[in-house]
């Protein structure tokens, strides 16, 4: 039995439509990630799920149970806001008893509960302070122990770390990660944050336009996009995709004569590469290069970012743009040719007509 | 920095703070001072010029029977108007504050006492108070009430003026609160319904709470109304039936312009700024350490 189900949810407005027939299964206990770019209906998915928003069509299941139309508390499902919707005007303590004080829950227990939710999420010092006198790294401690001492089986979590700093960010991501497996909670997190995402989820869901685009674990998303809206989202830089033009031997990118898939037509489909798979090769060291002595699909390169770890080099190759991932710095310079190789194994085709995979053309013989 | 640059900045500051500061003198800290000063003086006449007498005039002032009689029906003037109006604006604000059907209608309509004068409040509410022919008596007509002089009967005059101040300051004060009301996020509401608080609930112990900087503020300004709206009485009442609906500011008005008793009105004047003064004092202490500011 899945912890939360969603059957055809929909949920539209006079005129838009925010979600779309969106259909998924949470697994008890798993870490579900709902991510997509603003706009896209993740979190109009979560408030559904809590109950705040009113579902236009299909339905909701909590614990096999229909809650499509239950109250919030009826759902017994925690939340954390983006905001933290901290009560300004309580302290520490008070805001993570309300809920069991609005309950009313025996003040023994409450005492109970408190201490050990304030010792887990790290607050046990700070129980007397106004939300105003702590760090927001703090008060997001406090929203978090707030939705724990409910003891509510599922969290939900809307972007909760978003208005975290970087660094912070990376501590509350294990943080979370680990005391949602300590508690064994089932949790839905929605992101934009892909990062967030990768290192958390169990489970991605990412959606586009109200729709669900794919769902999978981590690596499913970033080893087996389905679509090319997934491989243009997961990875920093994201996939390139390439547009493939039929040429004499075979699929050539557009605006090169090298095939790139030998006596394949090109046309209707685009090739996807993720920039740390394509190798540079440089033909020689010394004299001019040209384009018949290098190896590979030649590029010229347009510029190359240096960030610490590697270099990422944009190369135009053809009339399209290639992202290249190269170890450590690069010693490249504007306008110097290059040639591009990759390997078999990690180029993926999708159709330009569906934006879809094409299966089949995975098995083509790659000729670069 | 030289000192004749020093000097010379000198007099610019306090030219450029000269007419604000004549103005201020002349029409705000002159006559309070001035009022303050005649307090402590007697009336003059042609034969008899005005002289120093200490505190003679408060002292009659402690005997005036009148003086106690408007001062008594001040207070319950304020005890009935503040609480009421206050309770209604809130009531009115959270209610337009919610998903509504011609909201801003609704909106409006609560807030159009406010934007008419005291005077033609006054004018509309006498035809409601009218024996015979005003509205309450031809209601209660149906119903099969006698006509009755509401404004004439010392027994119900006060509670008809107090009814006119509750109806006009409502809207002002819901004005405030339904300001407070929509700088609180949304998500303190959606947090309280996840935990299954009942709406009474969320309000009790969050949304007033949070409004209580603003009911401090409003408390202050319906206190200080109730003993200064006092226009409805020149038209309803000029304070008759024997004093019953008569207030203090305008007993000071009466004090100054009918009897003529300038020195008699400035030391009510004084008592009055003084009472305003300890109670406003006193709400800032006494709320002040239980009010969240964000």
């Amino acid at each position: 039995m899945s912890a939360i189900e969603l059957r055809g949810v929909t949920k539209s407005w006079p005129g838009t439509v925010a979600v779309d027939n969106v259909s998924f299964n949470v697994e008890e206990g798993s870490f579900v990630v709902l991510l997509g770019p603003s706009g896209c209906g993740k979190s109009t998915t979560l408030r559904m799920i809590a109950g705040l928003e009113d579902v236009s069509e299909g339905a909701v299941f909590i614990n096999g149970e229909d809650m499509t139309s239950a109250t919030p508390a009826e759902r017994r499902v925690s939340m954390v806001f983006q905001s933290y919707a901290i009560f300004p005007h309580l302290n520490v303590r008070e805001n993570i008893l309300f809920g069991l004080k609005v309950r009313k829950v025996q003040a023994a227990e409450q005492e109970e509960r408190l201490a050990h939710v304030a010792n887990l999420v790290g607050l046990t010092d700070l129980l007397d302070r106004r939300p105003a006198q702590l760090s927001g790294g703090q008060r997001q401690r406090v929203a978090l122990a707030r939705a724990i001492i409910a003891e509510n089986p599922i969290c939900l979590m809307d972007e909760p770390l978003s208005n975290l700093d970087a660094k912070l960010r990376h501590e509350m991501r294990v943080e979370l990660r680990a005391l949602q497996r300590r508690l064994g909670m089932t949790v839905v997190y929605v992101t934009h944050d892909q990062t967030e995402a990768m290192s958390m989820a169990d489970q991605v869901i990412l959606m586009h336009a109200g729709r669900i685009e794919q769902v999978g674990t981590p690596d499913d998303l970033y080893d087996r996009p389905a679509t090319t809206f997934t491989a243009s989202f997961i990875g920093t830089p994201p996939m390139n995709l390439i547009t493939l033009a039929s040429g004499r031997s075979g699929a050539v990118i557009a605006g090169t004569n090298r095939a790139v898939i030998a006596g394949k037509d090109g046309e209707g489909r685009i090739l996807g590469i993720r920039p740390e798979h394509i190798g540079i090769e440089l033909a020689g060291k010394t004299g001019r290069r040209t384009k018949a002595k290098i190896k590979g699909i030649p590029a010229r390169v347009t510029s190359c970012d240096y960030l610490g770890a590697d270099t990422v080099v944009t190369a135009t190759c053809g009339d399209q743009l290639v992202l290249i991932r190269a170890p450590g710095r690069c010693p490249l310079e504007e306008g110097e040719l290059i040639g591009l190789a990759w390997s078999n194994e990690d180029v993926h085709v999708f159709s330009a007509e569906t934006n879809q995979l094409m299966p089949e053309a995975k098995a083509l013989r790659v000729a670069a | 920095m030289s000192s004749a640059h020093t000097t010379r900045n000198q007099v610019y500051g306090w030219l450029l703070l000269t007419p604000a500061a004549i103005l201020l003198i002349t029409f705000t800290h002159y006559p309070a001072i001035a009022t303050l000063a005649q307090s402590f003086f007697s009336t003059g006449t042609v034969s008899r010029p005005s002289k120093f007498i200490g505190l003679d005039n408060y002292r009659s002032m402690l005997e005036d029977e009148v003086f106690w009689k408007v001062l008594e029906n001040n207070i319950w003037y304020a005890v009935g108007t503040i609480p009421i109006s206050i309770a209604i604006a809130l009531l009115m604000a959270v209610w337009v504050n919610g998903k509504l059907p011609l909201r801003g209608l609704v909106r409006m309509s609560y807030f159009t006492p406010t934007i008419l004068p005291m005077i033609a409040v006054a004018n509309i509410w006498l035809f409601f108070y009218t024996p015979e022919i005003g509205l309450l008596d031809q209601v209660g007509a149906l119903f099969g009430f006698a006509s009755h002089n509401w404004l004439g009967d010392t027994d119900t005059v006060l509670g008809c003026i107090i009814a006119i101040a509750i109806w006009k300051e409502a809207g002002f004060f819901m004005i405030f609160y339904l300001a407070a009301l929509q700088t609180l996020p949304p998500e303190l509401e959606e947090a309280a319904k996840l935990e299954g608080a009942s709406r009474w609930t969320f309000f009790r112990r969050v949304t007033f709470p949070l409004l209580m900087p603003t009911t401090l503020f409003v408390l202050i300004n319906a206190v200080i109304n109730s003993f200064k709206l006092v226009d409805q009485l020149f038209i309803l009442t000029k304070g008759g039936p024997d004093n019953a609906s008569s207030l203090l500011l305008y007993y000071i008005y009466e004090a100054a312009f009918s009897f003529f008793d300038q020195n008699y009105a400035s030391t009510l004047t004084v008592v009055l700024l003084l009472m305003l003064a300890v109670i406003a004092i006193g709400q800032f202490v006494i709320l002040d350490k239980r009010i969240h500011y964000r």
